[in-house]
């Protein structure tokens, strides 16, 4: 890389070691690391034409990032992906844990905040026609961040399980099967099956926590690095091969900049997520035939258009135009060879941008002004809306474990059951069998012995226990007629 | 960076010959961002901790007391009586319901007892024997007398007296497991 005047990214390497005057602590360490080499690497990036506020979006989304990044991790310490937990952890970090509400809608705001800022960024490298010039590899990494960005965004937003999650993902995954010929079996993919369930939670948690997330570390790794190889483009009437205009280091005034599109991040944020904080709705009820489901603001333009193409036109709406749309982005560093940089000497490729842009706002204020002026659908959002906001003001109310369930499920079956279960506790044999028959270290579980035990063979060994059960402690069991048919019964039910 | 500014001399010459003073300007700017982002990380850090500290700080398994009934019901004892009481615990997000029984019983000096009827021994459910008027352990014949008190047998204490409280009329348990086979009673959850 050629460095432009006044530039001295490796000088202390030119020089062997860092000074010896380097004493302590971050003299050892940096002479051991280098650690002043790679922070000079990286605030003497040479910016041609010096700092501006375009170029301060990329950054930007480096610190969304993290922040998604931390803010997961933390969600993760009571997050719970599966369809009988999701829901109640969820309301669980939103209602009783101390800041669960702030960072949750953090993780929910800052995934609206990348979308923004990653168009921003998207937006800023298009106009200026940054991708030109040996910048292929570098717009081509960004193009599937944006890909894997926007797959963030739909594999998060089930994980709430909630009925506005529910049914945006069920609509999303139905609109996959669209797709002619393997549309149905990528649904299936995605779904884990026909239907919607906790094994599309397993799923889309595991591509939201692990897969995407690591795609991105390594495409943000070679986003960068490629442009530090190529170097910042600088602004719109600089040689994207040979910047000419004199160089301004990234440190201090571009950092600077940067550093106020953080802040505006930081304040923005925090004062959205601790005034309207993001709700969660009541759980997702699968049989609710009524819910009208809506996806996130981003994904409103993909929903309406959708909408446009059924039958056997849906192969050109749903494939044909979506495909060469993409190819189109993907392929503009290769297609635009020109040197011209200058947006109003790019009169096509400008044209294109405002098209598709306008297109997308298009289609998401149809979307939006549809439901609002049917009055069916706009009197239904309203309803559900009212129905999160209820819920969100409810107290949280904890999970009933299945274990107890089961126990007051027989209580409610068969009174002769109920009766025998009186019997069983009243007899202490659940300070040997556990109690509901789970069995314990002394005794064994009783669960299930119905299929293998008549009640006669029960009340049998009840009154006569084997040498086997002798042994192990069981005494005879010595009861009414009544009592022990209500006692056989109860162990009868276990299951 | 500090040194760096402090020993000129040690660096490498800057081209031009203000370069001393862009230096310094850089690292007191440098030392600035890194005392701003500092004290903006440490205090981004605080939900982050609060959260995670959560459980520490707060209460998040809970057994709730129990309701054993009303007062007045159990004024006129003449011998222990069992209850079963439901439990409910909590456990973070979850909670498990289950039942146990007790007996609500009278001390020496008729104040009321509620005594858990898992045998300190070896933990079996001790049943009332009217006949006896003797607490009768099945497993290995331990007996108590009416207020708990240990008679005879292998258990090597009385039976456990639970903590209650009264509210509204209605007389509340706090139902907890001791240890077996020790001579002191010893909560074990």
């Amino acid at each position: 890389m050629e460095l432009p005047k006044g530039m001295h990214a490796t000088t202390s390497r030119d020089h062997g070691a860092p000074p010896l005057s380097q004493a302590g602590l971050w003299g050892w360490l940096n002479r051991r690391t280098g650690l002043d080499d790679l922070l000079r690497v990286a605030l003497d990036e040479p910016i041609p034409g010096g700092a501006r506020f375009a170029y301060i979006f990329g950054s930007g989304l480096l610190f969304i990032f993290i922040s998604q990044v931390i803010t997961g991790i933390f969600l993760a310490l009571y997050y719970v992906p599966s369809a009988d937990h999701a829901h109640t952890t969820v309301a669980y970090i939103t209602k009783v844990v101390t800041a669960g509400s702030f960072l949750r809608s953090l993780h929910a705001y800052g995934a609206s905040a990348m979308v923004v800022v990653l168009f921003l960024h998207l937006s800023q490298t298009y106009i200026y026609g940054s991708y030109k010039g040996r910048r292929e590899l570098l717009w081509l990494s960004g193009c599937v961040l944006f890909g894997l960005v926007l797959a963030m965004a739909f594999t998060g937003y089930l994980l709430p399980w909630d009925q506005r999650a529910y049914f945006a993902t069920a609509v999303g995954t139905n609109a996959v099967s669209e797709v002619p010929w393997m549309g149905e079996s990528i649904k299936r993919l995605m779904r884990g099956g026909t239907e919607m369930g906790t094994l599309t939670i397993s799923r889309f948690f595991v591509a939201h926590v692990f897969l995407i997330p690591a795609g991105i570390f390594a495409l943000v790794a070679s986003h960068i690095f490629l442009f530090r190889k190529a170097g910042a483009a600088g602004p719109v009437k600089e040689d994207p091969y040979h910047p000419k205009q004199e160089a301004e280091p990234f440190y201090p005034r571009q950092v600077l900049m940067d550093l106020s599109l953080t802040a505006l991040l930081i304040t923005g944020l925090g004062l959205l997520c601790f005034f309207v904080p993001i709700e969660l709705g009541p759980p997702a009820n699968p049989a609710d035939a009524q819910y009208i489901p809506r996806p996130e603001w981003y994904y409103l333009p993909i929903f309406q258009w959708l909408k446009y193409w059924h039958g056997s036109a849906a192969i050109v709406g749903v494939l044909v135009i979506p495909t060469l749309l993409v190819l189109a982005i993907l392929a503009l560093p290769f297609l635009d060879r020109g040197i011209e940089r200058r947006p109003w000497k790019r009169p096509a490729a400008m044209g294109a941008y405002a098209f598709v842009v306008f297109s997308l706002l298009g289609l998401g204020f149809r979307s939006q002004y549809l439901d609002r002026h049917d009055s069916g659908v706009a009197q239904q959002l309203a309803k559900q809306q009212a129905e999160e906001g209820e819920y969100a003001r409810k107290p949280f109310e904890p999970e009933l474990s299945s274990a107890s369930l089961a126990a007051a499920n027989v209580a409610l079956a068969d009174p002769l059951a109920a009766k025998g279960k009186t019997i069983f506790e009243a007899q202490s044999c659940n300070a040997c069998h556990g109690d509901g028959g789970v069995g314990t270290a002394a005794a064994p579980a009783l669960i299930g012995i119905g299929t293998k035990f008549s009640p006669d063979r029960l009340a049998e060994v009840f009154k006569h226990p084997t040498a086997k059960m002798n042994a192990g402690g069981m005494p005879p069991i010595d009861l009414p007629p009544d009592d022990l048919k209500a006692l056989i019964a109860y162990v009868e039910s276990l299951k | 960076m500090l040194d760096r500014a402090g020993n000129p001399e040690n660096t490498i010459p800057e081209p031009s010959p203000s370069g001393l003073s862009i230096e310094s300007r850089r690292s007191f700017l440098g030392v600035l961002l890194a005392l701003g982002s500092f004290f903006v990380g440490t205090l981004l850090s605080v939900p982050l901790i609060r959260f995670a500290l959560f459980p520490l700080l707060r209460r998040t398994t809970d057994l709730k007391n129990s309701p054993v009934g009303k007062l007045d019901d159990f004024t006129s004892l003449t011998e222990p009586v069992m209850r079963t009481i439901e439990i409910e615990q909590v456990d973070g997000w979850r909670k498990a319901i289950s039942e146990k029984a007790v007996y609500v019983t009278k001390n020496s000096q008729g104040q009321l007892r509620v005594l858990t009827s898992i045998c300190p021994h070896l933990g079996c459910t001790v049943p009332w024997n009217k006949e006896k008027h003797q607490f009768v352990c099945p497993c290995h014949g331990a007996t108590f007398a009416a207020d708990g008190t240990r008679v005879s047998g292998p258990s090597l204490r009385g039976m456990d007296t639970l903590e209650t409280s009264v509210e509204d009329g209605q007389l509340l348990v706090r139902f907890q497991y001791f240890r077996q086979l020790v001579s002191d009673k010893e909560v074990i959850g």
